[in-house]
C-alpha cells in the first residue's frame, strides 16, 4: 500500500479536460516533484487533492483511506497541507497569528472555552503560541513574529506560508512553486529548508519550474502536459525523456 | 507595560459609570443612558458578525425584534405566560441565536454584496411577520403591559435606574465575552476567514461552522438587548425594528471602528447621544427662544448620512480603530498590495 496515491484521476470543466487519467504514487518520507509547462494542470492536481475541486472520476488515497468527498478543512485535518502559487497569507495578521491559525485543527477549544477563556483554553493558547514560535524559528523568521504578514519580504512570505502549513501538522506537504520569485541565495536556503522538513518526517510534493531546485531535491519527478502524465522517474531519466523535451521545447523536426 | 494590563486600563473609566444615577437625579438622563446601553449591546453583537467575521449583515434588527417579541410573548398577559425577566435574558439570547443560525445558513455560500442583500431581506421579513401575525402579536398595536422585572422582591416599575444597572451589567458581560472571543481559536478563525476564506479552509477551519457561530453569537447579544429594551419600554411593536435600526447599528460600528470593542462602544454611544439627547435638547432650546418652526430631530437621518460620508472620506477606519483595520484601510489606499486581481482568482477558485 502506498502512502499517497492518485488512481485514474480525471477532472473536466465543462468540455475542457484539465486532468486526464492521472495515476501516480508517493512513498512516505520522500521528496517528489511535478513539472510541466504552464497550463498543464499542475495546480489543478493540488486543488483536487485538497478538496477545492472534486475529481470527475478516479480515486485519491492517503494511507489507504480515500480523500474523496472530504471538504478542504477535513483534508487538512487528515494531514495534507499546502502553500499557494500566489502567496495567500492572512495579510493583516501577524506572522505569529498566521502560524497559530494553522494550528486550528489540532486545537480542542470549544465555543464555550473560547467565550469564557477557561484554564484549559488558556493553557492550550500558551502551548500553541510556543509551538508557533518554534515553527517560525524553524523557517528562520523568529524575528518577524509580530510583523504583519504583508510587510515581510517576498522570500520571507514564502517561508511564512510554509511555517503556517507545517502548523497543521501535515504528513504530506504540497508546495506550489515555492521558489517562484526567489533570488539564487534564497533558493539555496529553500532547498535546505525543504530537506529539513523531510527529515522531520514530512513527505514533500512540490510543483516547480526551477529545474535546478527540482533536480537537486526530488527523488522522483512526474511530468504533466495537457493534463496527462507524459513521463515519470528519477530526475535524470525525466530530463532525457524525449516526450518531456518535446513538451517543453517543441518537436525536433518542427524546429529549425 | 503588560499588554493585558494596558488593555484593561482602557476600561477603567467604566468603573465610574455605576455612580452616575447617584449623582445625576434627572430621570431623563438615566433613561437616555439605559437606552444607549441597549444600542451598545446591539453594536457589540453586530461587531462579532461584521467586525470579527467580516459578514456584512444589513438585517440585524431582526434579532433585536426576536429578542423583544420573545419577552413580550412569554412575559405578559398576552398568553398569560410569565417567565421571569432573568430567565428570559438567557432564553431570548438562545432563541435569537437559533434564529441566527436559521437565517445564517442560507447565506453561507454568499459573499459581500449578495450576503448583504439577503440579510436585508431577512431584516424586512421578520418585523413584517410580527406585524402580520396579528392574532399573536396584536399587529401594528404591538404588545404592551409587559411584566416588570424584579430583583429580590423589588419591582423595577417605571424608573429608568434599575434598567441602567441591568444594561451596564449586560454590557460588562458582553465586552468580556466579545473580547474573549476575539482572542481565541474562534476569533482567529473569523479573522482568517475575513482575510482569505480559501486559505482559512486550508488551515483546517470549518468555515461553515465558524460563520454560523458568528451569526449565532452576534444574534444572542441582540436577544439580550431586546429583552432588556422591551421590559424597559413596556411595549413592543413592529415599527421599532425597521431597516433604519439595522442601519443605525451598522453606522455605530463604522463611526467607532469596526472590529475594535472600545471603538464600537464609543461609536454607539456617540450616535445615541446625538440621536436621543443632543437633537431633542437643542430643539427644546431653540423652541424656548421662540423658534418653534425648527425641529432638529427631523434631520437625524441627514446627519447620519453626513457623518458616514465624512467618515468614509476622512477616517474610514473609524474613530478608535483596531490596529489591523487601520493598516488595512490606510495601506490599501496608498498601495494596492495584495490586490484585486488575487481577490478575483480566489473567488474563482472558491467556487
Amino acid at each position: 500500500m502506498s502512502f499517497f496515491k492518485l488512481t485514474n484521476v480525471r477532472k473536466t470543466f465543462g468540455g475542457l479536460v484539465a486532468v486526464n487519467d492521472l495515476s501516480f504514487a508517493i512513498e512516505a518520507g520522500s521528496i517528489v516533484a511535478m513539472i510541466g509547462p504552464n497550463g498543464a494542470g499542475k495546480s489543478t492536481v493540488f486543488n483536487l487533492i485538497t478538496g477545492i475541486y472534486s475529481p470527475s472520476s478516479g480515486a485519491i488515497d492517503l494511507e489507504g483511506r480515500t480523500l474523496r468527498g472530504l471538504s478542504t478543512d477535513r483534508v487538512t485535518a487528515r494531514g495534507i497541507a499546502r502553500t499557494f502559487q500566489n502567496i495567500r497569507l492572512f495579510a493583516f495578521m501577524s506572522a505569529l497569528d498566521n502560524v497559530m491559525t494553522g494550528c486550528h485543527a489540532q486545537m480542542r477549544a470549544s465555543l464555550l472555552d473560547s467565550l469564557l477563556h477557561t484554564p484549559r483554553q488558556r493553557a492550550e493558547e500558551r502551548t500553541v503560541r510556543e509551538r508557533a514560535r518554534e515553527l517560525l524559528k524553524f523557517v528562520g523568521l523568529e524575528g518577524d513574529a509580530d510583523n504583519y504578514a504583508r510587510n515581510l519580504s517576498y522570500g520571507h512570505q514564502r517561508r511564512l506560508e510554509i511555517a503556517r502549513a507545517l502548523a497543521t501538522d501535515p504528513k504530506l506537504l504540497l508546495l506550489d512553486e515555492p521558489a517562484a520569485g526567489m533570488n539564487p541565495r534564497e533558493k539555496e536556503g529553500l532547498i535546505a529548508l525543504i530537506r529539513r522538513i523531510r527529515d522531520k518526517g514530512v513527505t514533500v510534493f512540490l510543483i516547480e519550474h526551477d529545474m535546478h531546485l527540482v533536480m537537486n531535491l526530488s527523488e522522483r519527478v512526474t511530468v504533466l502536459d495537457h493534463g496527462e502524465k507524459i513521463a515519470e522517474g528519477t530526475p535524470e531519466a525525466v530530463r532525457n525523456d524525449e516526450r518531456v523535451i518535446e513538451a517543453y521545447l517543441g518537436r525536433a523536426d518542427g524546429a529549425a | 507595560m503588560n499588554p493585558a494590563v494596558r488593555r484593561s486600563l482602557r476600561f477603567v473609566p467604566l468603573l465610574l459609570l455605576p455612580l452616575v444615577p447617584l449623582v445625576d437625579h434627572n430621570n431623563s438622563h438615566i433613561d437616555f443612558l439605559a437606552n444607549a446601553g441597549a444600542f451598545i449591546l446591539l453594536a457589540l453583537g453586530l461587531n462579532i458578525v461584521v467586525g470579527f467575521a467580516g459578514l456584512l449583515d444589513l438585517g440585524y434588527a431582526a434579532f433585536f425584534a426576536i429578542g423583544s417579541y420573545s419577552y413580550a410573548m412569554l412575559a405578559s398577559q398576552q398568553f398569560g405566560i410569565h417567565v421571569p425577566f432573568w430567565v428570559m435574558l438567557f432564553a431570548a439570547s438562545g432563541i435569537a441565536a437559533i434564529f441566527g443560525i436559521l437565517l445564517g445558513a442560507p447565506t453561507l455560500r454568499l459573499r459581500g454584496d449578495y450576503l448583504a442583500i439577503v440579510t436585508l431581506g431577512f431584516g424586512e421579513i421578520v418585523p413584517q411577520t410580527f406585524l402580520n401575525l396579528s392574532q399573536y402579536t396584536n399587529g401594528p398595536n404591538g404588545i404592551s403591559s409587559l411584566d416588570s422585572p424584579s430583583l429580590f422582591g423589588h419591582r423595577f416599575g417605571f424608573s429608568a435606574t434599575p434598567y441602567f444597572y441591568v444594561m451596564l451589567g449586560l454590557i460588562v458581560i458582553g465586552v468580556l465575552l466579545a473580547s474573549n472571543l476575539q482572542n481565541s481559536r474562534l476569533g482567529r478563525a473569523w479573522m482568517a476567514i475575513r482575510e482569505d476564506e480559501l486559505a482559512a479552509r486550508h488551515m483546517g477551519i470549518n468555515t461553515t461552522a465558524a460563520k454560523l457561530s458568528a451569526f449565532a453569537l452576534g444574534a444572542s447579544f441582540s436577544g439580550l438587548a431586546g429583552v432588556a429594551y422591551a421590559a424597559k419600554l413596556d411595549l413592543v411593536s413592529p415599527d421599532q425594528f425597521q431597516f433604519n435600526v439595522s442601519v443605525l447599528v451598522l453606522s455605530m460600528l463604522v463611526l467607532g471602528g469596526m472590529g475594535n470593542i472600545p471603538g464600537v462602544i464609543v461609536g454607539s454611544f456617540a450616535l445615541s447621544f446625538i440621536n436621543s439627547f443632543l437633537l431633542p435638547q437643542s430643539t427644546n432650546l431653540v423652541h424656548s427662544i421662540g423658534l418653534t418652526w425648527i425641529d432638529f430631530t427631523d434631520y437625524r437621518f441627514m446627519l447620519y448620512g453626513v457623518i458616514l460620508v465624512a467618515m468614509m472620506l476622512f477616517r474610514p477606519e473609524g474613530l478608535i480603530p483596531s490596529r489591523q483595520r487601520r493598516a488595512e484601510l490606510r495601506e490599501a489606499l496608498t498601495d494596492p498590495g495584495i490586490s484585486a486581481q488575487e481577490q478575483t482568482e480566489y473567488e474563482g477558485a472558491a467556487r
